[in-house]
C-alpha cells in the first residue's frame, strides 16, 4: 500500500485541518488564561464550530470525492451531516455554557475536548476505509469519557465514565477484531475495494465475512446504544453532567449513523441480507426494551437514555431496508432525532440552576403555571419524539415506516407501530404533568436570555419543519442521489 | 388577483387573531374586526365587478399545496366564477352589518373581544368555504363554520340549555359530516382527484355514470347517485334539513346576531351552496335529486307548521329559516340551482334583517323573548316596526319585495318538474305551495302579536321600552334595502341571463327566457297567482286570529288538542333522538365503560400491561445491576447469540 498526497487532498480536508488547528490553538490560548476571561475560550470555540460548518458549505461537493489514497471521502450526505453536527454541537455549548458556570466546571476542557470530539465525528463522517473509520471513532470515545469524566468530584459522574470507557474499550476490541477478520478475507481496507471484492460470487469464504460481520455489528450497536449492547446508556446519560448528556445525546448520533452507513451500505451492501435480518433483531428489542422501560423511570435523564434505545431501534428501520430511498429516511430521522434531543436536555438545563438539577420527571410538574412559554416548547418536544403530527418527529417516524412497507417488511412496520404506541405513553405524561399537575417548586425560571431564545428556537424548528417536512427530506434524499 | 383574494380572506382572519388572541381593548377588537371584514366586503365588490361585470371569467389557480401523497395534491387555491362571487359579497355584507350591529348588542357583555373573534373567524371559514376550488378546502371551511358555530352557540358557556345546545348541534352536525366525509372519499375513489375543475369534466364526460357498487348485498347503487347522496348528507346536517333538523331551533341559544348571521343568513345555507358547486354531479343523478327534492318538501312544509306554536321570538324567526332553508333544497331537486341561490341571497338579507330586528326588540325588552309579553311596540320603536314589515313582507313573498321573485320561482320550478314526472315532484309542488300561506301566517302572527294589539308587558319594562340605537338601527335599514330591492334588481340575469353560465350546469334549463317580460309584468302576474293568493289569505287569518279576535287560538288549539301537542312536541323528533340515539348511545358506551373500559381495558390490558412493565422493568432492573462485569457479560451473551444464530445458522 502506498500513500499518495496531492495538494488538492488539502483542499479536500479544510474544514477537518481547520478544526484540528483551531481546536489545539484553544487549548493553548485557554491555558494561559485567567478564569475571569474563560469565555474567550467559548467564544473562539464558537466560532471554530461557526467557521467550520461556513467551511463545509463553501466546500459542498457535488458528488464523492476521495482524497488521502482513498482514505477519505467527501460526498453530498457527509457534507450535510457534518453542517449538522457542527450546528448542533454549537447549538450544545450555547446551552451548556450557564450550567457550567453555575457548577464550577465553566473551564476549557469542556469546550477543547468537545471541539476533538467533533473532529472525530467529522472523521467518521467522512471515512472511507476500515483504519480511518477506527481513527475517527476513537477520538470521538476518547473525548467522550474524559468529559463524562469531568466532573472529578461527582461519583456518579466517574463511575459513569468508568463503565463507559471499559465498555468501549470491549466494543472497540470486538470492533477491531470484526475488521481484521474482513481484512483478513478480503485483503484491503478500502470501502469501495471491499464492496468490489464482495460483489464477485463467493464461495468459501462467506462463514468468515459473516463472522467478521457480527463482530463489527457489535461494535456499532453499541456506539448506537441498540440493545443489548445498550447498558452504558442508562448510567452514563444519568450520571454524567448534564451539560455532557446533552453533548453525547445529540452530534455523536449523527456520527454513529454516518458510521453505519459507510461501512453497511458502502462497504458491505453485498451482505445485506445477512446483515438486514441482524439489524430486524436489534431495532425490535431496541424499541420493545426501550419504550417499555422508559415507562417505569423516575429520572428525566434516564428516561430520555431509554427514549433514546428506542429511537435507535427506529433509526435503524430505514437502514436495514438497504435501500437508497431507506438510507434517507434513517438519515432524516437522525437528523430529527438530534434536534429533539438536543431541545429536551436542553429544557433540563433550563429548569436547573445552581445548586438543583431539575432531572427528575416530577420536577417538570405544573411547569405551565411557571412558564406557559416553555411548557409549550416541551410539550412541543414531547410531541414530536412521541411522533405526533404535524411536528417533525411524525414525518421523521412516518417516512422509515414508508420505506419499511416499500420493502414489504409490513410485519415490521405494525410492530414499529405498536412500539410507538406504547411509547408515546410517557411523553404524554410528561405533557400531563405540565398542564395537569400542581407545581412543587414555584421558584421563576433563571435561565440566561441566550439559552431562552436558543430554546425556543429548537422547539419552534420543530414545530415548523413540520409543517413543511418537504425541505428536510428533500435535502436528504438529493444528498443520497435521489429525488 | 391573486393578492386581493388573499387580502380577501385574510383580513377577517387577521382581525380573528389580534380580538382573539391578544389583550386588546374593546374598541380596537370591534375596529380591527370591523375594518378588517369591510375590507373584505370592498375587495369582494371588486372582484365581482372584475369577474362578472367585466366578463374576465373565471379564475381558477392554486395558491399553495400543502402536502402530496401519491397523487393526492391537497392544496389550497380559489375558483372565483359568478357563484363564488356571489356568495362573497352576500357572505362579506352581511357579516359586516353583524358586525356593526354586535357593538350595539353586545355592549354590555364581558366576553366582547371573544364575539368579535369568532364572528370574524367565522367570516374567514365561510370565505375559505365558498372561494374553494377542491373538496378538501370545501371540507376545511365546512369543519371551521361547524366549529365557530359550535363556539358560538356555547358563547354564554355558563348557561346549561347554550351549553346543551351547542353540544346537540354538534353531534348532530357530526351525522351529516360523516355522510360528507364519505362523499369526498368516493369521489376521490372514483374520479381520482379532489379538484372541482378535474371532477366536473370528468362527470360531465360520463365517467363513473354507469358504475355500480354493492353495498348492501343483493343491492346495486349507481356509484354518482351514492356519492351525491353521501355529499348531501353533510349538507342535510350543515343546512337543517329534515331529519338532521333538530339543532338549528336551539342553536338560539347564541347571541342574536350569531343567528343572524350563521344560522340564518350564511352557514346554513352552505349545503345550498355546495349542492348548487356540484351541479355537474347532481345533474347526472335523477335519483339523488328526487331525494333532495322530497326532504326539501318536508322540511318546507313541516318545519313552518311548528313555527305556528312557538312563542320565543327567536325560535318563530328559526323555524322560518328551517321552512326557507326547505324551500332552498326544493328548488335544487328541482335542478333549478340558480333559483336555490337566488333564494338564498335574498333570504340571506331579509331574514338577516329579522333576526336582527328580533334582536332589536329583545334588547328593548331588557332579554324577555317570549312574544306573549310584548304587543303595541310600534309606537315606541318605529325603526324596528317598518324595518320588521319589510322583512316579512319580504318573507311572505309580497309582489315586488326581494322574496316574491325568488320564492315564486321556486313554486315555479317545483310546477316543471312536477310536469317532468320527476319523482316526488307533485308532493312537492303542493307542499311548497301549502308552505306560502303557513308562512304569511307564522310571520305575522309573530309580527302582531310583537307590535300590534295590547301592550302585554309589565309596567317596569314599559317604561324603559324606546328605539335603540343606531349601532343596531343603522344595519336594519341597510339590510331592508336589499330587502326590498334585490330580488328585482338581480331576476333577469340570475334566473333569465347567462349569469350562471359556467358556474351552474343544468341539464335542461327550467325557465325559458322568451316567458320573461319584465319585472313589472311579473308582480302583475303574481297578483292572479295562487302563491299570492295564499299569501294574502295566510296574512288575513294572522290579521283576524291575532288582532280581531285574539280568544280564538286558545279554543282552536283546545278543540285540535292532539295536533297542536304534536306541533309542541316538534313531532317527537328530538324526544326520539334523545331517548333512542343519545340516550342509547350513552348506555351503550356505558356498557362498553362498564365491560370494555373498567374490565377489559383497565383490568385487563392497562393494569395487566402495568403489572407487566412492572414485572419486566423488575427483571430489566436486575440485569441492569449497576455491576461493570454484568454490563459485559450481556454484551459478550449479545455477540454468542449473534454468532450463534447468524453465523453457524
Amino acid at each position: 500500500m502506498t500513500f499518495t498526497f496531492t495538494p488538492t487532498d488539502l483542499t479536500i480536508l479544510l474544514p477537518e485541518i481547520t478544526l484540528l488547528t483551531m481546536a489545539c490553538l484553544t487549548l493553548a490560548i485557554d491555558a494561559y488564561l485567567p478564569q475571569n476571561m474563560r469565555n474567550l475560550t467559548y467564544q473562539l470555540a464558537q466560532g471554530t464550530l461557526i467557521g467550520t460548518a461556513l467551511l463545509v458549505f463553501a466546500t459542498y461537493p457535488q458528488q464523492p470525492t476521495v482524497a488521502m489514497s482513498n482514505m477519505f471521502v467527501s460526498d453530498p450526505m457527509g457534507a450535510v451531516l457534518k453542517i449538522f453536527a457542527l450546528l448542533i454541537v454549537a447549538v450544545a455549548f450555547l446551552y451548556s455554557k450557564g450550567y457550567l458556570q453555575d457548577r464550577r466546571m465553566f473551564k476549557g476542557e469542556y469546550f477543547v475536548l468537545g471541539l476533538f470530539a467533533t473532529l472525530g465525528m467529522m472523521i467518521m463522517i467522512s471515512a472511507h476505509s476500515l483504519l480511518t473509520i477506527y481513527l475517527g471513532l476513537e477520538l470521538l470515545s476518547l473525548s467522550l469519557y474524559t468529559m463524562v469524566a469531568m466532573h472529578r468530584d461527582s461519583q456518579s459522574a466517574t463511575e459513569a465514565a468508568m463503565k463507559y470507557f471499559v465498555l468501549g474499550a470491549i466494543a472497540s476490541g470486538m470492533l477491531l477484531y470484526g475488521m481484521s477478520i474482513l481484512y483478513g478475507v478480503t485483503n484491503t481496507l478500502d470501502l469501495t475495494t471491499l464492496a468490489q471484492y464482495l460483489n464477485q460470487p463467493q464461495s468459501d469464504n462467506h462463514t468468515f465475512l459473516l463472522f467478521g460481520l457480527v463482530f463489527v455489528i457489535v461494535g456499532l450497536a453499541f456506539k448506537l446504544g441498540a440493545v443489548p449492547f445498550h447498558m452504558w446508556v442508562p448510567d452514563v446519560y444519568q450520571g454524567a453532567p448534564t451539560a455532557v448528556t446533552l453533548f453525547i445525546s445529540s452530534a455523536p448520533k449523527l456520527a454513529a449513523f454516518a458510521l453505519l452507513m459507510r461501512l453497511l451500505a458502502d462497504g458491505l451492501q453485498a451482505l445485506h441480507s445477512d446483515w438486514q435480518s441482524i439489524l430486524i433483531l436489534l431495532s425490535i428489542l431496541s424499541m420493545a426494551l426501550g419504550n417499555l422501560v422508559a415507562i417505569a423511570q423516575t429520572n428525566l435523564k434516564r428516561m430520555l437514555a431509554y427514549s433514546t434505545i428506542a429511537h435507535v431501534g427506529y433509526l435503524m428501520l430505514g437502514v436495514l431496508t438497504a435501500t437508497k430511498g431507506g438510507y434517507a429516511a434513517s438519515m432524516f430521522y437522525v437528523l430529527v432525532y438530534s434536534l429533539m434531543s438536543l431541545g429536551a436536555f436542553g429544557m433540563i438545563i433550563l429548569l436547573s440552576r445552581a445548586g438543583f438539577e431539575a432531572e427528575n420527571i416530577s420536577d417538570f410538574k405544573g411547569l405551565n403555571d411557571r412558564s406557559p412559554w416553555y411548557a409549550f416548547i416541551m410539550s412541543i418536544l414531547m410531541l414530536s419524539m412521541a411522533g405526533v403530527p404535524p411536528m417533525l418527529g411524525f414525518w421523521a417516524k412516518l417516512s422509515v415506516l414508508n420505506q419499511l412497507v416499500e420493502a414489504g417488511l409490513v410485519w415490521l412496520a405494525v410492530v414499529a407501530v405498536l412500539f410507538a404506541i406504547i411509547g408515546a405513553f410517557y411523553y404524554l405524561r410528561m405533557v400531563w404533568m405540565m398542564y395537569f399537575e400542581k407545581a412543587q417548586d414555584t421558584s421563576p425560571l433563571q435561565a440566561n436570555m441566550d439559552l431562552r431564545v436558543a430554546i425556543s428556537a429548537n422547539g419552534l424548528v420543530i414545530l415548523l419543519l413540520g409543517m413543511a417536512p418537504n425541505m428536510l427530506m428533500t435535502l436528504c434524499l438529493g444528498t443520497l442521489g435521489i429525488g | 388577483m391573486q393578492n386581493i383574494l388573499l387580502t380577501i380572506v385574510l383580513a377577517p382572519l387577521f382581525g380573528a387573531i389580534i380580538a382573539g388572541l391578544f389583550p386588546v381593548s374593546r374598541r380596537v377588537a370591534h375596529t380591527v374586526t370591523i375594518g378588517g371584514v369591510g375590507l373584505s366586503f370592498f375587495l369582494s365588490l371588486y372582484v365581482f365587478k372584475y369577474i362578472v361585470l367585466n366578463g374576465h371569467g373565471p379564475y381558477n389557480e392554486t395558491v399553495y399545496t400543502w402536502l402530496t401523497s401519491g397523487n393526492i395534491n391537497i392544496q389550497v387555491g380559489f375558483l372565483i366564477d359568478s357563484l363564488t362571487a356571489l356568495m362573497m359579497v352576500v357572505v362579506t355584507f352581511v357579516s359586516w352589518m353583524v358586525h356593526i350591529y354586535t357593538v350595539g348588542y353586545m355592549r354590555d357583555d364581558p366576553g366582547y373581544q371573544r364575539f368579535f373573534s369568532y364572528i370574524s373567524l367565522f367570516t374567514f371559514s365561510m370565505l375559505m368555504l365558498v372561494m374553494s376550488n377542491n373538496f378538501m378546502q370545501l371540507f376545511f371551511g365546512w369543519e371551521a363554520v361547524g366549529l365557530v358555530s359550535y363556539l358560538l352557540i356555547g358563547f354564554w358557556y355558563t348557561k346549561e340549555s347554550a351549553i346543551f345546545a351547542n353540544l346537540k348541534a354538534f353531534l348532530v352536525n357530526r351525522v351529516g359530516d360523516f355522510g360528507f366525509v364519505l362523499g369526498i372519499a368516493g369521489v376521490l375513489m372514483y374520479f381520482g382527484s379532489l379538484d372541482y375543475d378535474h371532477v366536473f369534466k370528468l362527470a360531465g364526460e360520463g365517467h363513473a355514470k354507469d358504475v355500480l357498487v354493492q353495498i348492501i348485498p343483493g343491492y346495486q347503487w349507481s356509484v354518482l347517485t351514492l356519492i351525491c347522496l353521501l355529499l348531501f348528507m353533510g349538507a342535510m346536517g350543515k343546512s337543517a334539513q329534515f331529519p338532521l333538523h333538530v339543532w338549528l331551533p336551539d342553536s338560539m341559544e347564541g347571541p342574536t346576531p350569531i343567528s343572524a348571521l350563521i344560522h340564518a343568513a350564511t352557514m346554513v345555507t352552505a349545503g345550498i351552496f355546495m349542492v348548487a358547486r356540484m351541479s355537474p354531479l347532481y345533474e347526472m343523478s335523477e335519483t339523488a335529486l328526487s331525494v333532495i327534492l322530497v326532504i326539501g318538501a318536508i322540511t318546507a312544509l313541516f318545519m313552518g307548521l311548528l313555527g305556528l306554536v312557538q312563542n320565543d321570538i327567536k325560535r318563530v324567526v328559526a323555524y322560518s329559516t328551517l321552512s326557507q332553508l326547505g324551500y332552498m333544497t326544493v328548488a335544487l331537486g328541482a335542478s333549478a340551482y340558480a333559483t336555490g341561490i337566488f333564494h338564498l341571497m335574498t333570504h340571506a338579507f331579509f331574514k338577516a334583517l329579522l333576526f336582527l330586528a328580533a334582536g332589536s326588540v329583545i334588547i328593548a325588552m331588557h332579554h324577555d323573548q317570549d312574544i306573549r309579553n310584548m304587543g303595541g311596540l310600534k309606537k315606541y320603536m318605529p325603526i324596528t316596526y317598518w324595518t320588521s314589515l319589510i322583512g316579512s313582507l319580504a318573507l311572505i313573498g309580497f309582489p315586488g319585495f326581494a322574496g316574491f321573485f325568488s320564492k315564486d320561482a321556486i313554486i315555479e320550478a317545483a310546477h316543471h318538474a312536477y310536469e317532468l314526472q320527476r319523482p316526488g315532484a307533485c308532493f312537492a309542488y303542493y307542499a311548497v305551495l301549502s308552505g306560502v300561506f303557513i308562512t304569511a301566517l307564522y310571520s305575522f302572527r309573530m309580527f302582531f302579536l310583537v307590535f300590534h294589539g295590547k301592550e302585554r308587558m309589565d309596567e317596569h319594562t314599559r317604561e324603559h321600552l324606546h328605539e335603540t340605537p343606531a349601532v343596531v338601527t343603522l344595519p336594519l335599514i341597510m339590510l331592508a334595502i336589499p330587502s326590498v330591492l334585490a330580488g328585482m334588481l338581480t331576476i333577469q340575469p340570475l334566473l333569465f341571463g347567462h349569469f350562471f353560465d359556467g358556474a351552474i350546469f343544468a341539464a335542461h334549463a327550467v325557465f325559458d327566457p322568451e316567458e320573461y317580460h319584465g319585472v313589472l309584468s311579473m308582480m302583475v302576474h303574481g297578483l292572479t297567482q295562487l302563491p299570492f293568493w295564499f299569501a294574502m289569505a295566510g296574512l288575513g287569518t294572522a290579521y283576524y286570529l291575532y288582532l280581531v279576535n285574539p280568544a280564538i287560538p286558545k279554543v282552536i288549539a283546545q278543540y285540535l288538542k292532539i295536533p297542536h301537542q304534536i306541533l309542541l312536541n316538534k313531532y317527537g323528533f328530538d324526544d326520539f333522538y334523545q331517548a333512542i340515539f343519545a340516550g342509547g348511545t350513552r348506555d351503550i358506551g356505558k356498557n362498553f365503560w362498564k365491560t370494555g373500559d373498567v374490565k377489559l381495558i383497565d383490568g385487563m390490558l392497562v393494569n395487566g400491561t402495568a403489572a407487566m412493565v412492572a414485572f419486566f422493568s423488575s427483571v430489566v432492573r436486575h440485569l441492569q445491576t449497576g455491576y461493570l462485569y454484568h454490563y459485559a457479560f450481556a454484551m459478550i451473551l449479545g455477540l454468542a447469540v449473534l454468532l450463534g444464530v447468524f453465523v453457524l445458522n
